[in-house]
């Protein structure tokens, strides 16, 4: 069978599109996101949807499927938030093992039924590795610029548990996403070295920035080539774009990656900007289109859909992928 | 490509040094450096980290590229004081944006600082002197944390001394670094230490040569590996005279960059042009360089005694030249970069320029703020800078409070600690996204604005609580997440059943000004909210609210919206009449009958099929989709824009796109029952008299009810009541009253798939039944054109119908011409609208929601007009 790294330098790979997303379409209730034991829990947990994966397995499993159903090569695990550190908002760090393990393992599966059912297309689970809901690099408080909610130290403790137990879970890719901070991510990237050590096994590392609004930096204020040199000592499998901005709003960002980066270039963008209600409405076909041209334009090796997508998006991303090649990686690398 | 690159906030590539600059030589600044400079390790010592911050800032601002921090002082806690330093320069953009040195012989101290760099920077330094073992801990540790390292040219014997100890080392720490710690060769940068000349010892004489000679060799023999030196040192034997030491390190880089050194740590005010130095000096810093004579020291040494005590130039024009603008481009610049150093003493200034420390905040300061927001809003600025102009505001406000408690002065912007307005802020529930809202308090509290920061998920009964509690004057929402902006919406609806009137503020990455200014202000009974696109346009509606201008802002916002609709519609931000005012000035009654007699001239008045009132038990909702105007309901409620297109080629669209959803949806309302289409209708004889509309009883004598309405104060001079027979004329004219409803359930559905999440859903049958509504009207209205008789004048195309295509005019009560709600009472008792199940609430409005009453006008010359 194909490894990943293989295949991506084949054709384009798609990624899946949003978990919650999916989930939201569920309208599940305040009971469904306490697992067994825990209908007592002393705050809400309505909204934390990595709990689904112990309280409602079946439709983390069934959102999985859906996305290997619409062609998605790989597909993430529901553990944005299961970090130590942002489970901690809904007392829930006690869970953040089992959490990962549950999720890993049901990815892990809906993955191994549709590999086993074709072969001739594997399927991989990524373990999603979100920037937690503290910044590093900010102070929150003004008066003391000097501040930090979170130390480096916590960060790596947190990503530690984290990325252990995805491994444990068998997941075949670490993705750290939706990166607002460098150096949270530079934090997850010294965890997961240090997991690999102890561990004595590597697997591939993603790893894709958020660019947050028009100043075209990140949250914490890094231009995107800065971004890219930041990460330079990682030896990344794919660096990319997520979140944020639509399709259309990339392009410049993009662009850089794509010439500089020495790895192969992933971009999963929100199905547009949300409309006046609110939505994310762009449809599938347009997100084809928007992001087809970024295959057309060689810019791009995997492709996925963040914030509004559904399966109905990653279906199409994989019917226009089939028309275009992918990057190649001979373009000149600033860090290589 | 194995280009070397480092980071700040923004990329430092060698080679896009060297192209820009003809030479890939990058210079760190030495300054924050405690070890090289007396006045940085006071600052540091006695926790003046404020200043400690402005000398990094002149680094930069003098053009290092780079900055080397060094906190090794016996004294100082290494570790901590370089975490809270490189934290405190985190958050000054100007000095962030480059990439950072971090300089310690411990290597726990460089630890602690690579833990606080977001982008790529170097450890200075880690060396051999404790063994491989050691050296290459130390090196993985910098490589995982994402920085390049500095290589002292020690080893376990101790410094390299001379040309040969400097290459084997070199060569030794490169080679263990590529092949047993992971380094790629640009990564590892080679300090083949500078050592000071001239000491008067003979074994010094050729440090400065060696070393030049050193990075040669290693930028031969070692491909891709940097090199670097602090330079200070090189002179040290002639401190205290400045232009000597200039002239010494100025030749001195001259040389090695020559050799290829690719950057070193510099004082960069002590850094002059090599082609400016007096040429005996010149040959005097050469001769002991380059070690070109035995007597080189002496000579240089006696020479010097002339340039002791004199400024360097550097020195000099390193004032800048901001300084000497005018106090408000001064405030303004230090506003826009983030500049304390000078600010108190701008504003002391200011406010003895202007008198009224209120007048400096509104004009110099304010204007300052102007533009950092419209540097924001253009993204030209990013969030960390806009927080320090936000440093640099509160610190000129704090510095004009005492004066402004002293003059007691007109409050404006809230900015006296005892009355400063109060704005609650709070993400809400659901919602954890507060770094937007935070940036809000940032900007308001600088601002002389109090913030009660509630923080995240914060349900209503809380936002409520508090702002009894603080007595707020105005309520902050806020929320990145689309969901938020259906809480917000929601919250402004409980608010107005609970009869609040609050102010409120919107904002949030989701929320669109359309979607406040009119979903929300419809939601929210009183009106009172408007969007902040950001924090700035937070202030100016703050800024608004306190000085009072806020409801005639939103009365504005009412009108364009207003404009932008057609007539016929609900509008609540409206100004409403209750019937208590004076509608406009006297009227000549002589003159408004001479008006109706002209006006009636040649039209006759029609004969109603019936008189008094009918009800229509119901109306199909297919007949209603001929009248719907689907352009305002794809636009308008469901938020489809033209984005470009023309309004035919959105329509076809449209047709194509959105018309598949609006029959699904017809389709299921009809089989839910969703809809319950009733009007009542009727004629009665009326008359005009002055502005007002009367209707009389069949024999046209008693007199049932009167509407007064509102005559135009410029133009024509045009009423509703023109169109009429005078009441002193012969004749009665005939007058149209309608109510239609979409009945009760329409909102009672609409309502439950809202809380069933059916947002979208919600969104679209709520918009659909304001249009059927509409369309009920017209169907009616069409209905009673058909009767009195000029139904065959109606334009063919629905299209040119829904422009009032017709004859004669309908008016709906709530708009300018016909705007005092409490006559729909009578109207209503008149048609008898209970029996369709229609009323008026306490405050005019109309229930069920989706209502609406009119009054009917055969006239041709009937059309709407503005008042």
């Amino acid at each position: 069978m194909k490894d990943i790294e293989s295949i991506a330098r084949e054709r384009i790979v798609i990624l899946d599109g949003a978990m919650g997303t999916m989930i939201q379409r569920l309208g599940l209730a305040e009971e469904d996101f306490h697992p067994q034991g825990m209908e007592a829990h002393p705050v809400s947990l309505k909204g934390n949807n990595e709990l689904l994966s112990l309280s409602r397995p079946e439709a983390i499993r069934k959102i999985h499927e859906q996305y290997l159903e619409a062609g998605a090569d790989i597909i993430e695990t529901n553990t944005f938030s299961a970090t130590r550190i942002a489970q901690a908002e809904h007392q829930c760090e006690h869970l953040v093992r089992d959490l990962n393990l549950a999720s890993a393992r049901l990815a892990r599966a809906a993955c191994d039924a549709f590999t086993r059912k074709d072969p001739s297309k594997p399927r991989f689970v990524a373990g999603a590795i979100g920037p937690t809901n503290k910044t590093a690099s900010l102070s929150p408080n003004v008066e003391d610029p000097g501040f930090r909610a979170v130390s480096f130290d916590d960060l790596v403790a947190s990503y530690k548990e984290q990325a252990d137990a995805l491994l444990e879970g068998g997941v075949d890719l670490l993705l750290v996403e939706t990166i607002f901070d460098t150096l949270n991510a530079k934090a997850a990237f010294y965890a997961i070295e240090e997991v690999f050590d102890a561990r004595g096994e590597r697997v591939p590392l993603m790893c894709s920035v958020t660019i947050t609004d028009a100043s075209g930096r990140t949250l914490s204020g890094q231009t995107i080539d800065a971004f890219l040199i930041s990460m330079g000592h990682v030896p990344l499998f794919s660096i990319g774009l997520n979140c944020a901005l639509g399709a259309a709003q990339m392009r410049p960002y993009l662009q850089v990656l794509a010439e500089q980066a020495p790895c192969l270039v992933s971009v999963y963008p929100n199905a547009g900007l949300p409309d006046q209600m609110g939505e994310y409405r762009e449809t599938p076909e347009v997100t084809a289109r928007l992001v087809g041209e970024f295959m057309r334009d060689g810019l791009v090796n995997i492709v996925g859909g963040c914030c509004g997508t559904t399966p109905e998006h990653i279906a199409a991303l994989a019917t226009e992928a089939k028309k275009h090649q992918s990057r190649t990686t001979e373009t000149v690398a600033i860090n290589s | 490509m194995n280009i070397p690159a480092f980071s700040g906030l923004e990329p430092l590539r060698v080679i896009a040094e060297a192209s820009r600059q003809g030479s890939s030589f990058i210079n760190i600044g030495e300054r924050t450096n405690i070890t090289g400079s007396a006045a940085f390790r006071k600052l540091i010592k006695n926790g003046n980290y404020d200043e400690a911050v402005a000398v990094a800032r002149q680094q930069v601002e003098n053009g290092a590229q780079m900055i080397d921090v060094n906190m090794d002082e016996g004294l100082i806690d290494g570790v901590q004081a370089m975490t809270k330093f490189l934290h405190l320069i985190a958050a000054e953009p100007d000095i962030a944006k480059v990439p950072v040195m971090v300089d310690s012989s411990k290597f726990a101290v460089i630890e602690a600082g690579l833990k606080c760099l977001q982008g790529r920077g170097i450890a200075n330094s880690i060396s051999l002197k404790e063994g491989e073992a050691e050296f290459l801990r130390q090196a993985r540790i910098v490589r995982r944390l994402g920085a390049s390292a500095v290589v002292m040219c020690f080893d376990e014997e101790g410094q390299a001394d001379n040309l040969e100890r400097r290459c084997a080392i070199a060569k030794r720490s490169v080679d263990l670094l590529t092949q047993k710690a992971g380094y790629r060769p640009q990564d590892i940068i080679i300090d083949p230490n500078i050592l000071t000349v001239a000491t008067g010892l003979p074994e010094h004489e050729q440090q400065a040569l060696h070393y030049i000679a050193a990075v040669k060799w290693i930028k031969e023999n070692l491909p891709g590996v940097l090199t670097s030196g602090g330079v200070s040192n090189v002179s040290f034997s002639f401190r205290g005279n400045e232009p000597v030491r200039e002239a010494i390190h100025t030749a001195f880089l001259y040389h090695a960059i020559k050799a290829g050194l690719d950057m070193a740590i510099v004082n960069a005010g002590q850094i002059g042009v090599y082609d400016d130095i007096p040429k005996d000096l010149l040959e005097h810093v050469e001769d002991v360089l380059l070690a070109r004579r035995p007597d080189a020291t002496e000579r240089m040494v006696a020479f010097a005694e002339q340039f002791k005590g004199k400024p360097s130039e550097e020195a000099v024009a390193a004032q800048a030249a901001w300084r000497e603008a005018s106090v408000e481009e001064r405030l303004k610049h230090a506003l826009v970069h983030g500049i304390t150093e000078f600010i108190d003493a701008d504003t002391e200034e200011a406010r003895v320029k202007y008198v009224d420390p209120v007048a400096v905040i509104e004009g110099p300061l304010m204007a300052g703020m102007t533009v950092v927001g419209d540097l924001f809003g253009a993204g030209k600025m990013f969030l960390p800078q806009v927080v320090k102009s936000a440093r640099v505001m509160k610190r000129a406000v704090a510095w004009l409070e005492p004066f402004m408690q002293e003059k007691k002065s007109a409050m404006v912007m809230g900015s006296t600690k005892a009355d400063a307005k109060k704005v609650l802020l709070a993400t809400v529930k659901g919602d954890v996204h507060d770094i937007g809202k935070n940036l809000v308090d940032i900007i308001l509290t600088n601002n002389g604005y109090r913030c009660v920061n509630l923080g995240i998920k914060q349900p209503l009964g809380n936002i409520l609580e508090a702002a009894r509690d603080h007595r707020a004057d105005a309520i902050g929402m806020s929320g990145l997440l689309v969901k938020s902006t259906v809480v917000m919406r929601e919250n402004l609806e409980e608010m107005g059943r609970d009869g609040l009137d609050l102010p409120v503020i919107l904002g949030g990455a989701a929320l669109t000004r359309a979607y406040v200014e009119d979903d929300c202000v419809k939601a929210y009974d009183s009106g009172r909210v408007a969007y902040a696109r950001d924090a700035f346009d937070g202030l100016k509606l703050m800024d608004t609210i306190t000085k009072g201008g806020f409801d005639s802002y939103l009365a504005d916002i009412g009108a364009k919206q207003q404009r932008k609709k057609r007539p016929g519609r609900k509008h609540r931000t409206l100004e409403h009449n209750d019937g208590s005012m004076p509608l406009s000035r006297p009227v000549d009654l002589a003159e408004t009958k001479l008006r109706r007699d002209q006006l009636a001239n040649g039209v006759e008045v029609p004969t109603p099929p019936f008189r008094g009132a009918e009800v229509i038990e119901s109306v199909p909702v297919r007949a209603l989709l001929p009248y719907l105007n689907e352009n305002m309901l794809y636009q308008f409620h469901w938020g489809y824009k033209k984005e470009g297109r023309s309004l035919g080629d959105f329509l076809a669209w449209a047709r194509k796109e959105l018309r598949p959803v609006l029959q699904d949806l017809v389709a299921e309302a009809e089989a839910e029952k969703v809809f319950l289409p009733q009007a009542a209708y009727g004629y009665w004889k009326a008359a005009g008299e002055g502005n007002d509309v009367v209707l009389f009883d069949d024999a046209g004598t008693t007199e049932l009810c009167r509407f007064t309405l509102s005559r135009q104060a410029k133009g024509g001079g045009l009423c509703i009541a023109d169109f009429f027979r005078d009441i002193g004329s012969d004749e009665r004219d005939v007058i149209g009253v309608q109510v239609v409803t979409m009945g009760q359930r329409a909102a009672d559905v609409a309502r439950e798939w809202f809380k069933a999440d059916r947002y979208q859903d919600y969104v679209r049958l709520h918009g659909l039944g304001v249009e059927l509504t509409e369309a009920l009207a017209e169907y009616v209205h069409a209905k009673i054109r058909a009767e009195l008789g000029f139904g065959h004048e109606d334009a063919r195309e629905m299209a040119a119908l829904l422009k009032q295509g017709y004859r004669g005019s309908r008016y709906s009560f709530g708009y300018p011409a016909c705007p005092t709600l409490k006559d729909q009472e009578p109207l209503l008792e008149l048609l008898g609208a209970s029996r369709v199940g229609v009323e008026l609430s306490d405050e005019w409005q109309l229930h069920p929601e989706q209502s609406t009453s009119a009054i009917v006008l055969h006239h041709p010359q009937a059309r709407y007009f503005n008042v």
